[in-house]
C-alpha cells in the first residue's frame, strides 16, 4: 500500500499521527486562568484587587479567629489565655462567651428545665413543613401540620391541655355547619352562617368549654409567661407565626386591590398604603403603646400576641403587593378562559388564577419572609429580649463578659443567615420544580 | 320555535340580593361599609372613654411648650429652651440627612457590586456574590450595632493624633493620623473639613431656620450653569441634524458650569476649615458624631446589597439580541450601552431602586440603636416620654412617615409612567 502511494503522490501521508496534547496555555489550570482571571489587562487588575482584598481580610482577621478560645469563664481569662498562648499584644476571639451563655441566646430566660420543650416544638415544625415543603412525603403527614399550631402553642406557653383543644373545637362545629348549611342547598349561607358560628362560639363558649373539661379532667403543663421568653425562641416564634397568618391574610389583601367591588377596593389599597408608609418600628410601638386605647378598657393581651399582628400585618402588606404583581403578569385570556369555562370568582381564583400568580410571585413572597424574619430582632424596641441585642446587651451586662463585642454578633448572625440563605435556597429549588416551560 | 310574546316580568325578590350576580356584589359592600363603619366607630369609642379614664385630652398643644432635653447633632438652630415642635422638626431633618446620604452611598456602592458581579472574572464574582448573601440575609440592626461597635471600640482616641516634640525629634509617628490630612476619625466623631466663606454674604432667616446666602448664591450659580450647557446641548443636537457635523462641546460645557462657580468662590473666598487637634479633641470642621456615621454606614453596606442584586436583574434581563443588534448597526460598545442596554435596564431598575429608598428611609427609624437623634428618637422618643401624649406623638409620626413614602412612591409612579412601554 504505502508503496503504490508512495510512487503516486508522494507527499500524502496515510497513517494518522497520534493526537498531540494541548499546548499548555490551553489546557487544564491554565487554560481556566487565563480564561476567567487574566483575560485581559482589565481582568488582571481585577484578580489583584480581589486578591489583595482577601490577603487583607485575613491578615486582619484569620489570626483572630485562629486564637480564640473556648475555655474561660470571663473575658480577662481569655486575654490571659490569648496572651499566654500567642505573646502580648496577641488579640483573639472568646468564643467562651458562646459556650458559656448559649442558652441564653437560643432560650432567653425561658425556664432551663424545660428547654425540651421549645427544642420538641421546633423538632415538631420541621416535621410538620415537609409535607408542605416536599410534596413527594406520605400525605398523611397533613395531619400533623393542622394540628401544629395547637401542639406548639401548648408546648411554648404551656398551660392547660384544654385550652387549644377548645379552640380546635371551633373549627369542628363550624366544619359541620358549613357541611349541614351544604347539603340544605344554601351554597352562600353556609360559609357566612359557618364563619359567624365559629366566631360566636370563639367569643363566648370556648372559654366555659376549656374550664369545664379541665374541670372534669385536669390536665395541664407548667405555663410559661411571656416575658421569659427571649433569644432565637422568640424570633422564630414571631417569624413562624407571623409567615403562615400573612400569606392568606396577603393573598386577600391582593385579591381585595383588584376587585370590581370599588369600596374592597378602596378599603385594602388604603390598609396597604398605610402600612407599607410607616416603618414597623411605630407599627410595633402602636401595639404596645397605643393597642390600650383602642380595645375596651381593662383589657390586656399578650404582649407577643400583639408583635405578632403588628409583623403579620406588616408582612401581609408586602406580600399583597407582591402578589398583585404575580396577577397582573397573567395574561388576561387566563381570566376570560376562566370566565369562558362558566366558573365563579373563587372557583376561578383557586383552580386557575392563583395557582399561577402564586408560582410567578415565589421569589417576592420568600424575600418578604426572609425580611420579615430578620425584622423580629426589632422586638427589642418593644421590651422584648431578642437575640441580636437584647439578649447581647443583657450578657454584656454581666461583670465578666464586659467588653464582648464581636462573638455574639458572629454567633447570632450566623444562625440568622443559615435560616434565611436556606430559605432562599429553598424558593430557588420550588421555583426550578414548578416551572413548566422548556422542558 | 315559539318565542315568548311577553317573556315573565321580572320582579325584585329579597333573595335576589344574595344569588343574583348582579346585584350581590352592592349587598356585600354595603355589609362590608357597616362592618368597616362599626370598627372605626368601636375603636374611636374606646378611645375616647380610655382617655376620659385616664384624664387626658387629644390635642396637639403640646408642641408648643419648652422641650427641655438636648440634641447632640442638629442641622439648624436649636436648643433646650426650643419648643417640641421644633425638636420634632430637627429630628425629621435628621431622619431626611442620614436617609439622603444612605441613599448616595448605598447607590455608589450598590451599582459598583452589581456591575462587578456580572463581570467574567471568576475571583471577583465570587467575592461579590459573598458580599451580597452576606448582607442581605443577616439584619440590618446587626450591621448598624456592628458598625456603632467599630466606631466606638477600634478607632483610636482623640490624643493619639498627638505629636509631641520628643515623637518629633526621634521620627516616631503618632499613633494614628488623619485620613488626608483632613478627616480624623476617632472615637469621639470623626470631623470632616467645612467650607468657609471669608467674604461671607451672610445668612438669611426663613422664619423657620436660617440659611446661608453663600450656599444659595452656589446654588444658583450652579443650576445656571446647568441651564446654559442644556442650551449647547440642544444648539449642537440642531446644528448636528442640520449638518451631519457635530460642534465640538465638550470644553465649552465645562467651562459654562465650572468657570462662573470658580469666580464665585473666589470672590467669596472659599476654603475649607480643617479640624486640628487642640487639647483633648479636635478644633474646627464638621464634628460628624459616631451615631451617625454608624447608622449611614449600616444602612449603606446593607442596602448596597440589595441595590447591586436590582442592578444586576436590571442588566440581565436585557435580552442579548438587543447588544447584537446595536452592534449589527455599527454602534461602538459605549454607545451601545448608553442608547440601548441602559435605557432598557433604567426601565427595569429605576422602581424597585426607589422603593430600596423608600426602605432606607424607613429603616433609618432604627437610629434609637445607637442614639442618633432622628425623628423616632424626637417625637416619638423623648417628647412622647417628656409629654406622656402617647396617641397624638404616635400618630404624628406615624403621618410624617406616611407622608414621606407617599412622596417617594408618588416620583416612583411618575416615572413608571414615563418610561412605560406603550401598548395597545
Amino acid at each position: 500500500m504505502s508503496d503504490t502511494h508512495a510512487e503516486t503522490v508522494p507527499y500524502v501521508r496515510e497513517t494518522m499521527l497520534p493526537q498531540l496534547a494541548p499546548p499548555s496555555s490551553q489546557a487544564g489550570a491554565v487554560k481556566w486562568l487565563r480564561e476567567n482571571l487574566f483575560s485581559g489587562w482589565f481582568n488582571t487588575l481585577l484578580t489583584v484587587l480581589g486578591a489583595l482584598v482577601l490577603v487583607w481580610l485575613a491578615v486582619h482577621f484569620l489570626p483572630w479567629f485562629l486564637h480564640g478560645v473556648w475555655n474561660a469563664n470571663s473575658v480577662a481569662e481569655c486575654r490571659e489565655a490569648i496572651a499566654q498562648a500567642w505573646g502580648d499584644g496577641a488579640t483573639g476571639a472568646c468564643w467562651a462567651v458562646i459556650r458559656e451563655r448559649w442558652p441564653q441566646f437560643l432560650f432567653g430566660f425561658y425556664p432551663s428545665e424545660l428547654y425540651w420543650r421549645p427544642v420538641l416544638a421546633l423538632v415538631l415544625l420541621f416535621a410538620a413543613l415537609a409535607p408542605v415543603l416536599f410534596p413527594s412525603l406520605p400525605r398523611g403527614m397533613m395531619a400533623l401540620t393542622a394540628l401544629y399550631p395547637g401542639l406548639g402553642y401548648l408546648l411554648l406557653w404551656g398551660g392547660s391541655f384544654w385550652f387549644p383543644v377548645a379552640v380546635y373545637l371551633g373549627f369542628v362545629i363550624g366544619y359541620v355547619v358549613f357541611t349541614s348549611l351544604a347539603k340544605a342547598g344554601q351554597a352562600l349561607l353556609a360559609p357566612i352562617l359557618g364563619g359567624l358560628v365559629v366566631l360566636l362560639y370563639w367569643l363566648f363558649l370556648s372559654g366555659p368549654v376549656e374550664r369545664a373539661l379541665e374541670a372534669v379532667i385536669p390536665l395541664s403543663i407548667q405555663s410559661v409567661p411571656s416575658n421569659a421568653f427571649g433569644g432565637f425562641v422568640l424570633s422564630i416564634t414571631i417569624g413562624v407565626a407571623a409567615i403562615a397568618l400573612s400569606l392568606p391574610m396577603g393573598i386577600l389583601l391582593a385579591l381585595g386591590r383588584r376587585s370590581d367591588m370599588l369600596l374592597v377596593k378602596a378599603l385594602s389599597v388604603g390598609f396597604i398604603e398605610f402600612i407599607r408608609g410607616v416603618p414597623l418600628i411605630t407599627l410595633l410601638f402602636t401595639a404596645s403603646l397605643l393597642l390600650n386605647y383602642f380595645l375596651p378598657p381593662g383589657t390586656n393581651f399578650d404582649i407577643i400576641l400583639r408583635v405578632v399582628i403588628m409583623v403579620t400585618f406588616f408582612s401581609a402588606a408586602y406580600i399583597a403587593e407582591v402578589i398583585r404583581g404575580g396577577l397582573a403578569a397573567l395574561p388576561r385570556g387566563q381570566y376570560e378562559a376562566a370566565d369562558a369555562l362558566g366558573l365563579d370568582y373563587w372557583k376561578a381564583m383557586r383552580l386557575i388564577i392563583l395557582p399561577q400568580a402564586l408560582k410567578i410571585s415565589i421569589p417576592g413572597i420568600v424575600s418578604t419572609f426572609i425580611g420579615l424574619f430578620k425584622d423580629t430582632t426589632l422586638v427589642i424596641f418593644v421590651g422584648l429580649l431578642d437575640p441580636l441585642k437584647g439578649i447581647t446587651d443583657a450578657v454584656r451586662a454581666s461583670i465578666e463578659w464586659k467588653g464582648v463585642y464581636w462573638e455574639p454578633f458572629i454567633f447570632v448572625g450566623l444562625i440568622f443567615f443559615i435560616f434565611n440563605f436556606a430559605m432562599s435556597r429553598y424558593s430557588m429549588h420550588l421555583e426550578r420544580r414548578l416551572r413548566r416551560e422548556h422542558r | 320555535m315559539a318565542i315568548a310574546e311577553n317573556p315573565p316580568k321580572e320582579t325584585f325578590r329579597l333573595s335576589m340580593l344574595l344569588y343574583d350576580t348582579r346585584y350581590r356584589s352592592i349587598t356585600i359592600q354595603v355589609i362590608v361599609l357597616m362592618l368597616f363603619m362599626a370598627g372605626v366607630a368601636w375603636l374611636a369609642d374606646n378611645a375616647v372613654r380610655n382617655l376620659q379614664a385616664l384624664g387626658k385630652d387629644f390635642n396637639f398643644g403640646f408642641l408648643w411648650n419648652r422641650s427641655g432635653y438636648d440634641i447632640g447633632q442638629v442641622l439648624i438652630q436649636y436648643s433646650n429652651d426650643s419648643s417640641h415642635a421644633r425638636a420634632m422638626l430637627v429630628g425629621l431633618l435628621n431622619t431626611l440627612l442620614v436617609a439622603a446620604m444612605a441613599c448616595v452611598a448605598a447607590t455608589i456602592l450598590g451599582v459598583v457590586i452589581g456591575v462587578l458581579r456580572l463581570s467574567s472574572n471568576w475571583l471577583v464574582g465570587r467575592l461579590m456574590t459573598f458580599y451580597v448573601e452576606m448582607f442581605r440575609n443577616i439584619p440590618v440592626l446587626l450591621w448598624i450595632l456592628v458598625a456603632y461597635a467599630v466606631f466606638t471600640e477600634v478607632t483610636p482616641q482623640p490624643r493619639d493624633f498627638r505629636v509631641t516634640p520628643e515623637m518629633e525629634a526621634s521620627g516616631q509617628a503618632p499613633a494614628a493620623s488623619m485620613i488626608l490630612d483632613a478627616i480624623a476619625v476617632t472615637n469621639r466623631g470623626t470631623s470632616i473639613p467645612e467650607p468657609l466663606f471669608s467674604r461671607s454674604l451672610g445668612n438669611i432667616s426663613l422664619g423657620i431656620f436660617d440659611v446661608s446666602v453663600d450656599l444659595i448664591a452656589v446654588l444658583i450659580v450652579l443650576a445656571g450653569g446647568l441651564w446654559a450647557r442644556r442650551a449647547l446641548n440642544t444648539h449642537a443636537n440642531k446644528v448636528q441634524n442640520a449638518t451631519g457635523v457635530r460642534p465640538v462641546t465638550w470644553w465649552k460645557s465645562l467651562l459654562l458650569v465650572f468657570g462662573p462657580l470658580a469666580v464665585l468662590l473666589a470672590v467669596l473666598g472659599f476654603h475649607l476649615g480643617l479640624p486640628e487637634l487642640a487639647g483633648f479633641n479636635f478644633q474646627g470642621g464638621i464634628l460628624v458624631s459616631n451615631s451617625l456615621m454608624a447608622l449611614w454606614l449600616g444602612l449603606t453596606l446593607y442596602t448596597a446589597a440589595f441595590i447591586a442584586e436590582i442592578v444586576r436583574a436590571g442588566i440581565a434581563a436585557i435580552s442579548k439580541g438587543q447588544s447584537e443588534a446595536a452592534f449589527a448597526l455599527g454602534l461602538r460598545p459605549n454607545r451601545t450601552m448608553n442608547l440601548v442596554i441602559l435605557p432598557q435596564a433604567l426601565r427595569v431598575i429605576v422602581p424597585p431602586l426607589i422603593s430600596q429608598y423608600l426602605n432606607i428611609t424607613k429603616n433609618s427609624s432604627l437610629a434609637i440603636a445607637v442614639g442618633y437623634m432622628d425623628l423616632r428618637g424626637t417625637l416619638g422618643g423623648i417628647t412622647l416620654n417628656q409629654t406622656g401624649r402617647e396617641l397624638e406623638c404616635v400618630l404624628l409620626m406615624m403621618l410624617i412617615y406616611l407622608t414621606i413614602s407617599l412622596l417617594i412612591s408618588g416620583v416612583m409612579n411618575a416615572y413608571n409612567n414615563r418610561v412605560r412601554l406603550k401598548e395597545r
